[in-house]
């Protein structure tokens, strides 16, 4: 298994790096997924490729963590049948990888006349995207089952299909399953110049050169970027639209059952109110348009808006504390679908415009890469895939038993019993296996996305030094 | 089902100053199993990490002020199990557990929360911009600095002019940070003139009054901190390390899982005197009340506690129930929060969201004044107010709520804010 983060790439004395059949350049939920679909080809020799120092490590990690039913879907596109795949297979991959995930449907709440007199349109876009169990339900109803909506609520579309996941677990048992299966994962790699030399392409990173015969550009926010790197043009560009959004505490969980969405009119699109898998409360995102790909930070007058819109949908929930504020950028191009294209000649797939969808579809759109890799006939053998082994991955979900609820585990490890970080009830043993899994955290960030150490209410506050010198201590459990 | 069960007298859940002096007070009168459940390694509580001097009644430090408390506990005959978690409810009075021998449910006669509070963080507090590495609390820094000698940073701000900002400026100075700014919304420093004078004279710390986080800046390490000043101005100031300070809250959770009522103002369980909670059997005490004051009041309530616990398990206690006590702005809590006319109370804690002047305090019923109280001195934001308790006698068991005002010299209710 082989996941590096820092040296050159190829070995000082080796005069020509190694080819790679494919390298992915990018491993966000997307470009993991993709190396995870290649790498049931074992006789594949993959790279992929991450600019920083984490997977899932840019929008990936910094979503509403859905999985969507594809409902609203523009039909007939290709997002609405990657998405609509995309979701079915996503649903059984977390079942049988252990990927959080609880079916608590949607609500798409109308509080104004132009929001009711929509909702029979997305009914019908429903239908069109082959989804047939929503249903337009009235006030009353809508109140007998969110009982803490604000005043002024006039029905709803009932969207029963629509989920909550764990983003993060997600990318990583892709991650984990592709380097399992012999992908080489390069992390703090960014690709600067790419080259073409004897049909190949030669890449120069941040880490020296890398020779693939096969390129995938899957690198999210700079997928435009990089398509005009391999291509000298490119057709889209991706604007990146910041999504603010606050985190509430768990105790604000009992205070919403579904996911409430915002129903889409002429005048904007609204913010949404979702439990989260963690057993937190999301209400977000903004949608800001901007033209820095790094602004990641969060906005007094973004905070505000949220809080305003909030104190309509769910006034209780203001009174809970704010565990987190963040923000992320989707990758929005100027095109209304997403952006995957085939160049055949140059042995190169953009993997571009993914949006706030691209988590549920990520398992489809690296099923379709691989058909166009397959159909492009570059002399990679993409014949009878070989199934990975199943990974298990820890649980982060508040509706599955977590390790400091098992006695079983405890039994077997102490370490399954004492708690660390007391707001999420994380336990010594699971920072320990994080530590030494296959794709290990570079930092307590990513630490705190595989495990939901310092995560909390406290921020740190009780168990943030503990939780520091584990994981500077790591060398405790095994190699670096 | 694999926990196991079993049965104490009393289960106090915390050992900080409250938990440890009543599982202290509850031991000496032989009140049977008294066990405190203490989810830290170590017991002791938030003195553990507080190594500047001034705690309990000789001004020890608080490792030593600690190690005391827990010697006292034990010496009685409480019992103290570390590392072990209150992680919820099975039963009105019956709580499970997670620790490293694995899961347990305890049936008790009688529970006292001693859960503590802590700093809000960044997040709670809205502060926008980036999420750098290097943002911390003080809790967390003192940790880091006096339990886990790990390296902090270069250069700090301190947010925040409580008097727990000094202690997180003694800390930074330990681990050779140096201290930028103390810098606080308020329009004066609460830090006492003696801290603030060593602040600003001994260390060379300039104190920022008026003055709010308008934006964390820096990728991966936080690099300054954008402030936005009274007149409207911004300014930066460099860092690596920003120290939330103060802004204390209860830690609840537990309380709130059982189902105990808790008070608007302190967002703490709301108790009478005898620190009955509104839950039959559950007392609470420590700063999980009131946000946050000293170790030694903290363990005078628990001392108290002991008794009010010993009067419900023999039946002696009075009876529960008795109107809330509400404040009125400026005013923002006020603890005990329930009167009892039966329940002899030394004194209330109070906050005030504005600095005030030598207010007058006016205590009423349903129109009727039980007491009034002039204050000598200036009561500022985040600083203990105290509240004569003998008023609580003349309570109207029946009346409504009773009420906190501050009133004018002459005994009307003008606002004496002063700032």
């Amino acid at each position: 298994m082989t996941v590096t983060s820092k040296g050159p790439l190829c070995p000082e004395r080796q005069m020509s790096p190694r080819p790679y059949d494919v390298a992915v350049v990018g491993a966000g939920v997307v470009g993991t997924a993709i190396a995870r679909e290649l790498a049931r080809h074992p006789h594949l020799h993959i790279a992929l490729l991450e600019a920083s120092a984490d997977v899932g490590d840019g929008t990936s990690k910094a979503n509403t963590a859905i999985l969507h039913t594809g409902f609203d879907a523009v039909p007939g596109s290709l997002e609405a049948r990657l998405v609509r795949e995309g979701q079915r297979l996503l649903a059984a991959y977390a079942a049988e990888s252990g990927i959080p995930v609880e079916p608590v449907g949607a609500l798409l709440v109308a509080w104004d006349d132009a929001q009711l007199d929509a909702l029979p349109g997305l009914l019908e876009k429903a239908g069109r995207n082959g989804y047939d169990a929503a249903r337009i339900i009235g006030a009353d109803e809508t109140r007998a089952r969110e009982p803490h909506l604000g005043p002024g609520v006039l029905g709803a579309l009932d969207v029963p299909g629509e989920s909550i996941i764990c983003p993060w677990t997600t990318t990583l048992a892709y991650a984990t399953q592709a380097v399992r299966s012999g992908v080489e994962l390069h992390l703090n790699t960014r690709v600067e110049t790419v080259s073409s030399e004897g049909g190949d392409h030669l890449l120069a990173t941040s880490r020296g050169a890398l020779r693939a015969r096969f390129l995938v550009n899957a690198a999210g926010l700079n997928a435009d970027v990089l398509d005009r790197l391999v291509l000298g043009a490119g057709d889209f560009t991706v604007t990146p639209r910041r999504g603010q959004l606050i985190v509430f505490d768990e105790l604000a969980r009992d205070l919403v059952r579904h996911i409430l969405l915002p129903v889409p009119t002429a005048l904007g699109k609204g913010v949404l109110v979702a439990p989260t898998v963690y057993g937190n409360v999301l209400l977000g995102p903004t949608a800001e348009d901007l033209d820095d790909k790094e602004a990641t930070g969060t906005t007094a007058d973004g905070l505000d808006g949220l809080l305003t819109k909030g104190r309509r949908i769910l006034p209780a929930l203001l009174d809970e504390e704010v565990t987190a504020v963040y923000a992320g950028l989707r990758a929005a191009t100027e095109h209304d679908d997403y952006r995957i294209r085939c160049h055949k000649e140059r042995r190169y797939v953009t993997v571009g415009g993914i949006r706030s969808t691209g988590l549920t579809a990520s398992m489809a759109i690296a099923a379709h890469v691989a058909g166009l890799i397959a159909e492009a006939d570059a002399g990679l053998d993409l014949e009878e895939p070989v199934e990975p082994a199943p990974v298990h991955m820890p649980n982060l979900g508040e509706a599955f038993p977590r390790p400091y609820q098992r006695a079983d585990l405890i039994a077997t490890d102490p370490a399954y019993g004492t708690i660390v970080c007391h707001c999420e009830r994380v336990t010594r043993g699971e920072i320990r296996d994080a530590l030494i899994s296959t794709v290990p955290p570079a930092s307590l960030e990513g630490l705190r996305r595989r495990t939901r150490a310092r995560g909390g209410r406290c921020q740190g506050f009780y168990c943030g030094a503990a939780v520091r010198a584990l994981h500077e201590g790591r060398g405790e459990w095994g190699p670096e | 089902m694999t926990r196991r069960q079993r049965s104490v007298d009393v289960i106090v859940v915390g050992a900080g100053p409250a938990g440890l002096a009543a599982a202290r007070g509850l031991a000496d009168h032989g009140v049977g199993v008294v066990e405190v459940l203490e989810r830290e390694a170590v017991a002791g509580g938030v003195p553990r990490h507080c190594h500047h001097r001034g705690f309990g009644r000789w001004g020890v430090t608080g490792p030593q002020y600690a190690a005391r408390t827990v010697e006292a506990a034990l010496g009685s005959g409480a019992r103290v199990r570390t590392g072990v978690t209150a992680t919820g409810w099975a039963g009105p009075l019956t709580l499970d557990t997670t620790g490293p021998h694995g899961l347990e449910r305890i049936a008790a006669r009688a529970v006292v929360l001693a859960t503590g509070a802590r700093e809000r963080p960044r997040s709670a507090r809205l502060v926008p911009g980036t999420r750098p590495a290097g943002v911390l609390t003080t809790g967390e820094l003192q940790q880091a600095v006096h339990l886990h000698a790990q390296r902090v940073g270069t250069r700090a701000v301190v947010v925040g002019a409580e008097p727990v900002g000094y202690a997180a400026l003694s800390a930074l100075r330990r681990a050779g940070v140096t201290v930028a700014a103390l810098t606080t919304e308020e329009p004066r420093h609460q830090l006492g003139r003696a801290w603030a004078a060593a602040a600003r004279l001994g260390h060379g710390v300039p104190v920022l009054t008026g003055a709010t986080v308008a934006e964390l800046l820096g990728r991966g390490r936080v690099s300054g901190v954008r402030l936005r000043h009274r007149d409207g101005r911004l300014t930066t100031v460099d860092c690596d390390t920003v120290v939330f300070t103060g802004d204390f809250v209860p830690d609840h959770e537990l309380a709130r899982r059982g189902g105990v009522a808790l008070d608007p103002g302190t967002r703490g369980p709301a108790v009478d005197g005898a620190f009955r909670t509104g839950a039959d059997g559950v007392f609470a005490v420590g700063n999980v009340l009131h946000a946050v004051e000293p170790a030694l009041w903290a363990a005078r309530e628990g001392a108290l506690a002991a008794d009010a616990v010993r009067g419900f398990l023999d039946g002696s206690g009075p009876a529960r129930g008795g109107p809330a006590i509400e404040v009125a702005a400026p005013l923002r809590w006020v603890a005990p929060n329930r009167a009892v006319p039966q329940v002899p109370v030394d004194a209330f804690v109070l906050r005030t969201s504005q600095a005030l002047t030598r207010p007058v305090l006016v205590v009423t019923q349903d129109g009727r004044r039980l007491h009034r109280q002039y204050v000598p001195r200036r009561a500022l934001p985040n600083r203990t107010l105290h509240l004569a308790g003998r008023w609580t006698r003349s309570v109207d068991a029946t009346g409504g709520p009773v009420r906190i005002t501050v009133g004018g010299p002459r005994g009307g209710n003008l606002g004496a804010a002063t700032e």
